[in-house]
């Protein structure tokens, strides 16, 4: 017993007690685009890791024998924390973008407030396919530039072309280290859902 | 970040801790905020014993997967238990069944407040 109660990290930041109400974001991108460090340089907490078992058939936890199948497999994630204010806590996910993941999207990210796909010039085709799976769940997103020192500047026009972006959704640059950067991106975001509920509610 | 695989990749104890099942109750949310209603006591199983201790102040069900280093299935697991026994709440969020609609533009306009004054 006392082993157990001594292994709780001491180094936790807990919630107010009032927080009655949670929020997710989801950073979505290819392997190394910056999605730890964007979750890092905006949270309140060190980012924490954790995972979801999915069966390598890869339609989700096998309702039958999931827990105890020798098949089954993990997909981690990491996030971190916003403490919006006394009720609100926005919790801001790390996603890999690999197709294996897109299986749990539902299981895990169903009520997302909206996505931002984080985007290396050197790997673009790396994020066809997030934007792809983010259409076809009907989240809404936004699309950051995450600039490498070594990567060719191609333009912000340029970069929307090549991902064929809409022309409503909004394409930004950002430096993910940068804590002010990754705000900028949570306000665009947050920003573009605002404007779309805003119409929503003014059309009957 | 450090992990602990032998956590995860024994099934022999997941099974365990689950007490054999493997239906996960999706009706906690990741962000779903867990609060306890009781103190922990001797004898009690010891991952419901850490929840409890975790959840003095609320806590997300993401942050109790990675407190505990379980896989979030099992969490769910573990929390239906403990609700069942009435020995936490949970505040549910707001948007955890509309995923498809679109957030009320109030709620958002807090959302953008807190941003800013980050
Ligand atoms: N120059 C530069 N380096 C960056 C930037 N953002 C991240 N990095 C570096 O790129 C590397 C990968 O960043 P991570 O945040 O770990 O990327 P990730 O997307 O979480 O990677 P995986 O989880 O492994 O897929 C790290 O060494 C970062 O320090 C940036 O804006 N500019
Ligand atoms: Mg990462």
């Amino acid at each position: 017993m006392g082993s157990t109660i001594s292994e709780l990290p001491s180094r936790r930041t807990p919630l107010a007690d009032a927080a009655d109400t949670g929020l997710k974001i989801v950073i979505v991108g290819g392997f190394g685009v910056g999605k730890t460090t964007l979750v890092r340089s905006v949270s309140e907490i060190r980012p924490l890791n954790t995972e979801e078992l999915m069966t390598q058939a890869g339609v989700g936890v096998d309702e039958t024998t999931a827990v105890a199948a020798k098949t089954t497999t993990t997909v981690a994630f990491d996030f971190g924390r916003i403490s919006l204010n006394e009720r609100m806590v926005l919790y801001l996910f790390g996603a890999p973008g690999q197709e294996r993941f897109w299986f749990l999207w539902d299981r895990l990210f169903s009520g997302t407030l909206g996505a931002v796909v984080l985007v290396d010039t050197r790997r673009m085709n790396d994020s066809w396919y997030a934007i792809d799976r983010l259409e076809h769940h009907k989240t809404p997103f936004v699309v950051a530039v995450n600039r490498f020192d070594d990567a060719a500047g191609h333009s912000l026009d340029e970069i929307r072309q090549a991902l064929a972006l809409p022309d409503h959704v909004p394409l930004i640059d950002c430096d993910a280290r940068v804590r002010s950067s990754g705000k900028d991106v949570l306000i665009t975001l947050v920003d573009y859902l605002y404007t779309q509920a805003m119409a929503q509610e003014t059309t009957p | 970040m450090t992990r602990r695989p032998v956590d995860t990749g024994d099934p022999d104890r997941l099974y365990t801790v689950t007490g054999g099942r493997s239906r996960a109750d999706d009706s906690f949310d990741l962000v779903a905020l867990v609060v306890s209603e009781c103190e922990p006591t001797a004898g009690m199983q010891s991952e419901h014993l850490r929840i409890l201790e975790l959840c003095r102040h609320p806590t997300a069900v993401v942050e109790v997967a990675a407190e505990l280093r379980l896989p979030i299935t099992v969490v769910r697991i573990l929390l239906s238990d403990l609700l069942a026994m009435g020995r936490i709440t949970v505040r549910h969020p707001q948007m955890a069944q509309s995923a498809a609609s679109l957030p009320h533009s109030a709620l958002l306009k807090e959302v953008l407040r807190g941003l800013h004054n980050l």
